[in-house]
Order: C-alpha cells, then sequence, then structure tokens
C-alpha cells in the first residue's frame, strides 16, 4: 500500500476537514423548494448517472424489442394477415346468415299471423332470363300445392303471380312487367282501379278519374276483385299524381322490394288476409321455426 | 532575528514557537467571548475578527500545517456556533480552517516576527478569509454577499492595525526558547 508523502498529509487533511464541515453546511441548509442541500447535491450527484443508465437500459431494450425480438414478426404478420382474411370470409359468411335469418323470421311472423290460410314459403332460386320480362323463379311447385295463377307475396307487399307451375320450381310474374295487373285500390279513398307494371321499378295505377281526390304518399292495397289476391294486401305507395286526358297518371311504388327478393310467400286461398300482418313485429317471431315448417 | 523581517528559503531556519500549556485555547476562548459580547457595547467592535487573529497568529507561530488548519476549523466552528441560527456550521468554519492552513504553511516559509510582515499577512488573509465567506454563501446557501467592498476594505486595514498590536501581546505567552 502505497504511503502518503508527509508534505502532501496536511493537503489531505485540509481536504477532508473543509469536506467534512461543507458536509455538514449541507445537512443544515434547507433550500426553497429543492429540500435540503445535502439531498439536493446527493441528487445531483446521482442523477446524472441514473438517467445515463436509464438511456442506456432504453437503448438496449429498444434495440432487443425493435431488431432481435422482431425475427419471427414476418411470420407473425403473414399469419396474422391469413388469419385476418379468413376471418373477414366468415363474418361475410355470418352476415349473409344473419341477413337471411331476420328475412326468414319476417317470414316466419308473418306466417305465423295468417295461420288460417294456407300459403307455402319458397326461395327465390332464379330470374328473368332477358330484359323483356320481369319474372323469377322459386324452389317451390306443384308438388307443394302451386298452381298457375296464385299470388305470390312477401309480408311488405304483393310481389306478382304464379304463371307457370312446375313439379318442383314456379314461375312468377312480377308487379312490374308490362303483362302484370292486380285489383287494388286507394287505402283512404277506397277508389279502385287495377295497378299493372310498365316494365320500370316504379307501377301505375291506369284508370282513377281526374275529378278524384287522390294524395301522394297514399296507400295502394289490393281489391281482391282479381280473384287472385285477398283484399287489403299492400300493393305500394302513390309517388307522383300527373292529370291525364281522362284519368291520371298515378305512379305507385311497390311496397315489396322487388329488386331484392330472396324469400316469398306463395297464397293457396283468396281468403282475405287479417290486419294484423304487420312486418313491424317480425323481431319477436325471430326464434321460432323456419317458414318451410309452415308449409300446410 | 525574532525581530526582523527576514525572507527565508529554508525552513530549517524559521523557528517553531511554543506556547505556555493551555495558552493557545485560553486565547481562543477568550477572543471568542469578547467577539461575542464585545459588539454589544461597541458597534464598532463587530469590524474585527478576533478568532480568525488569533487562528492566523498561532498558525504563523506553530508553523504546522495540520495543527493550523486543525485549530482554524475548531475556533471557525466554534464561532459558527456563538453566531446564532443565522450562520450555519462550517461557514467561518471552512474559512479559518483554509486561513489557519495558509497561515501555518506561510509562516514555515516566511519570518512574520515583524509588525509590517504581520501588518501585509494579516491583511492579505483577512481579505481571503471573507473571500471564502462570501464564495460560502454564494455558491452552498444561495445567499447574496458583496466579494469586498470599501467597509470590509477598512475592515481589513483595521485588523491588520489590531493585530500588530494582538500578536505583540500573544507574544508574550510563548515559551522562552
Amino acid at each position: 500500500m502505497t504511503a502518503i508523502p508527509s508534505r502532501h498529509k496536511s493537503l489531505v487533511l485540509l481536504a477532508g476537514v473543509i469536506l467534512l464541515q461543507v458536509l455538514l453546511l449541507a445537512v443544515q441548509i434547507k433550500r426553497d423548494s429543492q429540500g435540503r442541500l445535502i439531498r439536493s447535491w446527493t441528487v445531483g450527484a446521482v442523477s446524472p448517472f441514473e438517467r445515463a443508465g436509464s438511456y442506456g437500459f432504453g437503448w438496449f431494450r429498444d434495440a432487443w424489442r425493435n431488431y432481435f425480438a422482431l425475427r419471427s414478426t414476418r411470420k407473425d404478420n403473414e399469419d396474422l394477415r391469413r388469419e385476418n382474411d379468413a376471418l373477414k370470409l366468415r363474418l361475410a359468411q355470418l352476415e349473409g346468415k344473419a341477413a337471411e335469418a331476420d328475412r326468414l323470421a319476417t317470414l316466419l311472423h308473418f306466417r305465423q299471423s295468417q295461420e288460417d290460410v294456407p300459403m307455402v314459403a319458397a326461395r327465390v332460386i332464379g330470374g328473368s332470363a332477358g330484359t323483356a320480362s320481369q319474372t323469377i323463379e322459386i324452389d317451390r311447385g306443384e308438388h307443394d300445392g302451386i298452381r298457375k295463377d296464385m299470388g305470390v307475396i312477401t309480408p311488405d307487399g304483393v310481389v306478382g303471380k304464379v304463371i307457370e307451375a312446375f313439379p318442383n320450381t314456379s314461375q312468377v310474374l312480377l308487379l312490374t312487367d308490362r303483362e302484370s295487373g292486380v285489383g287494388a285500390m286507394l287505402a283512404d279513398s277506397r277508389i279502385q282501379s287495377p295497378v299493372g307494371g310498365v316494365g320500370e321499378p316504379l307501377i301505375t295505377m291506369k284508370y282513377v278519374p281526374n275529378d278524384d281526390d287522390v294524395n301522394i304518399g297514399e296507400r295502394v292495397i289490393t281489391s281482391g276483385m282479381d280473384r287472385i289476391f285477398p283484399r287489403d294486401l299492400p300493393v305500394g305507395t302513390i309517388t307522383e299524381i300527373k292529370p291525364g286526358s281522362t284519368f291520371k297518371q298515378i305512379r305507385i311504388k311497390p311496397a315489396a322490394n322487388l329488386e331484392k327478393l330472396e324469400q316469398v310467400l306463395v297464397l293457396l286461398t283468396l281468403h282475405p288476409l287479417k290486419e294484423s300482418a304487420a312486418p313491424a313485429a317480425a323481431p319477436a317471431a325471430s326464434n321460432a321455426a323456419p317458414p318451410q315448417a309452415a308449409n300446410p | 532575528m525574532n525581530s526582523a523581517f527576514d525572507l527565508r528559503i529554508g525552513e530549517s531556519h524559521i523557528e517553531v514557537h511554543k506556547f505556555r500549556s493551555g495558552a493557545i485555547v485560553f486565547s481562543a476562548l477568550l477572543a471568542l467571548v469578547i467577539q461575542a459580547w464585545l459588539p454589544l457595547h461597541f458597534t464598532r467592535a463587530s469590524l474585527l475578527d478576533l478568532p480568525l487573529l488569533v487562528t492566523i497568529y498561532f498558525g504563523l507561530s506553530r508553523r504546522n500545517p495540520s495543527t493550523g488548519l486543525i485549530l482554524g476549523a475548531l475556533i471557525g466552528l466554534s464561532q459558527d456556533s456563538l453566531s446564532g441560527p443565522t450562520v450555519p456550521l462550517g461557514l467561518f468554519g471552512i474559512a479559518k480552517t483554509v486561513i489557519g492552513y495558509l497561515a501555518s504553511s506561510i509562516g514555515a516559509r516566511l519570518d512574520t516576527e515583524h509588525p509590517v510582515a504581520r501588518f501585509a499577512v494579516t491583511a492579505g488573509f483577512f481579505i481571503v478569509h471573507q473571500g471564502i465567506v462570501a464564495m460560502t454563501r454564494r455558491i452552498l446557501l444561495a445567499q447574496p454577499e458583496p466579494w469586498f467592498n470599501l467597509h470590509l476594505f477598512g475592515a481589513a486595514f483595521l485588523n491588520a492595525l489590531f493585530a500588530v498590536c494582538l500578536f505583540l501581546l500573544l507574544d508574550r505567552l510563548r515559551r522562552p526558547s
């Protein structure tokens, strides 16, 4: 062990005595908002090392997390992307099934509310082969009791009528077809007039005299006079009224969404339907059996 | 030799004075007591720093840096203790420790027996002492303190002048060689 030279002993002693007194001062002195001076000094002396250590550790941690620990990230990312794609597909399927379930529930509720009216639920399996006609094809036919000229509806309103019944399928002429027609009347004024298609999304009411009072937004319902549809089925809502030479030119928006049909009901009778048939109550029957079970 | 203002290069030519037993302690205590008592009756007496003068004297006479700095530390800490709560322990202790060390170191190299030498050395040490106190207050205590002004210059002159007389009195406490 190296001995301190004698001429330096007094210097070391001086430094020691001064240091002790400085520490004594530091213990006594309390600066504003910084606590005791000894604490301030200690923090000041230690904090650079703490900061350096923190930075060093942070740098090492970041380097580890951002570089070395990411070796398997590419594979994980690909796996997650695949899983995400699969989940998206699954979600789309479930959304489709949920929508179908809603539609079927509506049909079922409508069917249950008309228990005394024989009807059969059918799925739309095809559309028109060309633009000249407005028809659909359903998956029920003569084996299910379907015959020609039977009415086809949805809980929203009239769809059309069966123009051809095959053993297992049927062809339905939509209300918008030029050849289509249904006996109808205005719900408020009870003015009767046939309604027919013109090959466009809107249908027309043809024989309402100019003198009769008709308002836009008035509901049009079936009159039962055509012997196809029972009375009081929703046909549509008046959207446009123009005066003609003798009769008004009235355009009606069909109550049923004829452009997006997926399930329909085929009426097996001409008995009038009850007024209580309302689509709004459909969710209450959403847990009921599928509409096929309602086949009489 | 004692009465000459003589610059010596070698330490072997400087005489180390011995004092009667208890003289140093008695002188230091007396200086502290007077320093605490005198300004109560004579306001101007606060310009004097008797503990500093005692520290300088015994440092110059004993010519041992270790003894000088320890004596300075003890006298300074005692002065701090007697100075009330506004003066923290260590303020004068640090300053007088340094002065004790410097006085002993200079005393070992210079013959400071001549009154002019004592006057000059005391004035210089008073200024250094005041500088250390001011630095301690400014840096460690964050208190405003002037480094030096005309008032302190006058105090340095007064202390140096008083030291010449005081040191002659203290010389009587020496043991005859």
